[in-house]
C-alpha cells in the first residue's frame, strides 16, 4: 500500500469552557490536550478510551465540527485549520453513533441520503438524483423501496445503514465512524463491521473508527491509538498494541476486557484498577493517568511523560516504560 | 407459606425442592394497542441455591421480563398468561401484591443497568440504604445507620460516613452502581437478580464491579441471575447459561458446554459474529444475517429459523422441542433431532 498521509493533526487542542465557579476564574475542560498523529490514505486508525477521555471530541475536531482551540489539522498536505470547510465536506464524513438520534424523523430515507447530493450539486436532474439514492442504499444492503419509508420503521441495525449511506453519497475519501456499532445487538454488529470493511476494499476509504470496545476496534483497524483523559497514551500497530503494549494504562484496559472463551477467562490474569476517572476539569498534575497507575512515583506527579517512539511505529507517554513488564 | 398458596401448589406440576428458582413453561404477554405481544413464549429455567446463572439474549428476547417477573414486577400492559413460578417455596403466581413486598429486597434484590437513574436524586445514599433497613427488619435508627456503614464498606466505598450523607449526583457511575449493590445486598437476599450491571460503564471499573459481584457472592452465599448481552461477561463469571431469543429459552446449559459445545445455531452465530481480542490474524466475522424478529409477528415455528443457516422444512411449521444433549445441557433446534429423522424415513422405507 503507498503510504502517503490522507489526514494529520499536530498538537490538536481541544478546551470547552464550563460554567460555575466564580466569577473571576475561567474553568476549562481539557476534552483534547496536545493530539498528535496522522492516518494515511486506505488505512483505518482506531482510537479507544473510556468515556470523556476525548475520543470523540477528536474526531469532531478533525472534522472541524468544533473549531480547535489550538493545533493544525491537515488534508492530503494542505493545512485546513483555518479555511472554509465546505470544498472539504465532499471529501471528509462522519457516521454517529446513536441512529435513532441522527436521522430526522420528519425525513424519508431517500431525502436523507438525498439531502447531501443536494447541497453538493452533486445530480443534475431529479431521475439522476433518485438513480444515485438507489444506488447508496443498495451498495448498504437496502433496497429502493426503502427509500420512501420514514427512520422509524427500520430497526437499529438498518438506521445505520441509513446512516453510512448519507455519508457515502458525496464519494467521501475519508469518514470519521463515531461509535458506529455500539447502539446496535451483538448479532447486527459483525453484520455493520464486515460492510464497513467492504466498503474500504471497494471504495478505497479511509477511517477514523472511534469505539470504547477494542476487540471491534483491533479487529476493524491497522493501528490504535489509545486515550485517557484527553491524551493519546500509545500507538501503535493493532496487533502489536494488542499482545505487546507498553504503556500501564493500555495493559490494565487490555486484560479488563472480558473474553468470551471460559477457560482463557479463568487463567486470565486481571489487573483491575482502582477508583475512578479523574475529572477532566481538574487533571492530575504530570502524567494523568498516576493516580489509578500501579508504577507511579514522585516523578510522575512532577513532568508529564514525553511521546516517545518506543519502536518503529510504536509511541508511548510514559515515565516508567522500562520497568512496565 | 401460607394456605393460599398451599392449595395452589398442590394443583401445579412438581416443583422440585432443590431448587430456588423454578419456572415452568410460563408465557406471558403485553397487550398494546398494536396487538399481543408475546414476549415469553414457553419459558423454563432453573437456579440452584448460590449458583451464577446468567441469561443472554439481544434486546427484546425476554431475559429481563423473565428475572422480572420472578419479582412479580410485570409492567403494565403486560400479564403472564401461563406458567408457574417458584421462588424460595413461594408460588409466585397466586402471591399477592402485600406478600410480594414483603419478600422483594428482603428475599430477591435486584440491581438495574442505568445506576444514573435507579437511585433517587433527592435523597442521601444513606438515606435510601437505611430504607431498606428498616423496612425488612425490627432495627432501631441507629442500628440501621451502622448497617448501612458496613455495607458501604463491603462494597469497597471508602469513607463510608461521609458517603452516607452525600446525594447520588456527587458519586461517579462506578460508585453509584457499588451503592446498588450495598441496597440490594441490605437484607442478604437469597437471589440477586443484575440486570445489565455493567453495562452502561466503562470496561476498567465494569471490572472492578464484576470482582466485587463475585467476592460477595464467596462471601454471602446468594445465588445470582445475570442478564448480560456481552458473551465475555458470562463467560468469566457464570456457572450455567441460558441462551434466549424471540421470548424462548433456545439453549441452556453449564458455561463451558455453551462456549465449547454450542447446540443451538443461534448460540454458534452469535459466539462466531463476535471478535476476539486474542486472534493472531484477521479474521473476517460471520454474522447472522438479517434483523430481530418482529413480536408482533412472530414466525409459526423455530423463531430463528428465517435467519438461520440450516434452516429446514419442519423449522418453518412447527417450534421445536427440547434435546437433552447431557443432564443440564440441552437445546430446541430441530437439527438435533435430524439424525432421528433420517433413521424413521429409512424404517418406512
Amino acid at each position: 500500500m503507498e503510504q502517503t498521509k490522507l489526514v494529520e493533526v499536530q498538537h490538536l487542542q481541544q478546551f470547552f469552557p464550563v460554567s460555575g465557579g466564580s466569577l473571576m476564574e475561567k474553568k476549562v475542560v481539557k476534552a483534547v490536550d496536545d493530539v498528535s498523529f496522522f492516518i494515511n490514505k486506505g488505512e483505518t486508525l482506531g482510537l479507544v478510551g473510556e468515556s470523556g477521555c476525548g475520543k470523540t471530541t477528536t474526531g469532531r475536531t478533525l472534522l472541524r465540527l468544533h473549531e480547535p482551540t489550538d493545533g493544525k489539522i491537515f488534508y492530503a498536505g494542505k493545512d485546513i485549520t483555518h479555511v472554509n470547510m465546505l470544498p472539504y465536506r465532499r471529501k471528509m464524513q462522519i457516521v454517529f453513533q446513536d441512529p435513532y438520534a441522527s436521522l430526522d424523523p420528519r425525513m424519508t430515507v431517500g431525502d436523507i441520503v438525498g439531502e447531501a447530493i443536494d447541497i453538493h450539486h452533486l445530480a443534475k436532474s431529479s431521475k439522476e438524483r433518485q438513480d444515485r439514492i438507489i444506488e447508496l442504499l443498495s451498495l448498504v444492503g437496502l433496497n429502493s423501496e426503502h427509500a420512501n419509508r420514514y427512520p422509524h420503521e427500520f430497526s437499529g441495525g438498518q438506521r445505520q445503514r441509513v446512516g453510512i449511506a448519507r455519508a457515502l453519497a458525496v464519494n467521501p475519501e475519508f469518514i470519521v465512524c463515531d461509535e458506529p456499532i455500539s447502539a446496535l445487538d451483538v448479532s447486527i454488529q459483525a453484520q455493520v463491521v464486515n460492510m464497513f470493511e467492504d466498503l474500504q476494499e471497494q471504495m478505497g476509504l479511509t477511517y477514523l473508527f472511534i469505539a470504547h470496545n477494542l476487540s471491534v476496534v483491533k479487529h476493524i483497524s491497522n493501528r490504535i491509538g489509545v486515550m485517557y483523559l484527553g491524551k493519546l497514551v500509545e500507538l501503535a500497530d493493532s496487533y502489536e498494541l494488542t499482545f505487546h503494549s507498553v504503556h500501564p494504562y493500555t495493559r490494565s484496559l487490555i486484560s479488563a476486557i472480558p473474553i468470551a472463551d471460559p477457560k482463557v477467562n479463568r487463567a486470565a490474569h486481571r489487573i483491575v484498577l482502582q477508583g475512578d476517572v479523574p475529572s477532566p476539569v481538574n487533571p492530575p498534575s504530570g502524567c494523568r493517568f498516576r493516580t489509578r497507575c500501579p508504577y507511579a512515583d514522585k516523578c510522575c506527579a512532577e513532568s508529564e511523560p514525553e511521546w516517545k517512539e518506543v519502536s518503529p511505529g510504536h509511541f508511548a507517554a510514559c515515565h516508567h516504560l522500562d520497568r512496565v513488564k | 407459606m401460607n394456605k393460599n398458596e398451599t392449595a395452589a401448589a398442590e394443583t401445579q406440576t412438581a416443583h422440585n425442592p432443590e431448587y430456588l428458582v423454578e419456572i415452568q413453561h410460563e408465557r406471558l404477554s403485553f397487550f398494546t394497542p398494536a396487538g399481543e405481544v408475546k414476549a415469553l413464549n414457553d419459558v423454563s429455567l432453573y437456579v440452584r441455591e448460590g449458583e451464577v446463572l446468567g441469561i443472554v439474549g439481544e434486546s427484546g428476547s425476554g431475559k429481563s421480563v423473565t428475572a422480572y417477573s420472578i419479582m412479580g414486577l410485570t409492567a403494565y400492559p403486560g400479564r403472564l398468561i401461563g406458567g408457574d413460578l417458584w421462588f424460595n417455596n413461594h408460588y409466585i403466581n397466586t402471591m399477592t401484591e402485600k406478600q410480594m413486598r414483603k419478600i422483594r429486597g428482603n428475599e430477591v434484590s435486584i440491581i438495574f443497568q442505568d445506576p444514573m437513574t435507579s437511585l433517587n436524586p433527592v435523597y442521601t445514599i444513606g438515606d435510601q440504604i437505611r430504607e431498606v433497613i428498616l423496612l425488612h427488619t425490627n432495627k432501631t435508627k441507629q442500628q440501621a445507620n451502622d448497617r448501612a456503614r458496613e455495607l458501604l464498606s463491603l462494597v469497597g466505598i471508602n469513607e463510608p460516613d461521609k458517603r452516607l450523607k452525600q446525594y447520588p449526583h456527587e458519586l461517579s457511575g462506578g460508585m453509584r452502581q457499588r451503592v446498588m449493590i450495598a441496597i440490594a445486598l441490605a437484607c442478604e437476599p437469597k437471589l440477586l437478580i443484575a440486570d445489565e450491571p455493567t453495562t452502561a460503564l466503562d470496561v476498567t471499573i465494569q471490572a472492578q464491579i464484576l470482582e466485587l459481584m463475585m467476592d460477595l457472592k464467596k462471601k454471602l452465599g446468594m445465588a445470582i441471575i445475570l442478564i448480560t448481552h456481552d458473551l465475555g461477561v458470562v463467560a468469566g463469571t457464570c456457572d450455567r447459561i441460558a441462551v434466549m431469543y424471540a421470548g424462548k429459552v433456545v439453549e441452556s446449559g453449564p458455561t463451558d458446554d455453551i462456549f465449547y459445545h454450542p447446540a443451538h445455531e443461534y448460540t454458534k452465530g452469535l459466539l462466531q459474529s463476535i471478535p476476539n481480542l486474542n486472534e493472531q490474524e484477521h479474521k473476517r466475522l460471520i454474522p447472522i444475517e438479517g434483523s430481530p424478529v418482529d413480536m408482533l409477528n412472530p414466525p409459526a415455528g423455530c423463531p430463528f429459523a428465517p435467519r438461520c443457516r440450516s434452516c429446514m422444512k419442519i423449522c418453518l411449521n412447527r417450534p421445536p422441542e427440547y434435546t437433552h444433549l447431557t443432564d443440564a445441557h440441552f437445546s430446541a433446534c430441530w437439527l438435533l433431532d435430524k439424525a432421528k429423522f433420517e433413521a424413521q424415513g429409512e424404517e418406512k422405507n
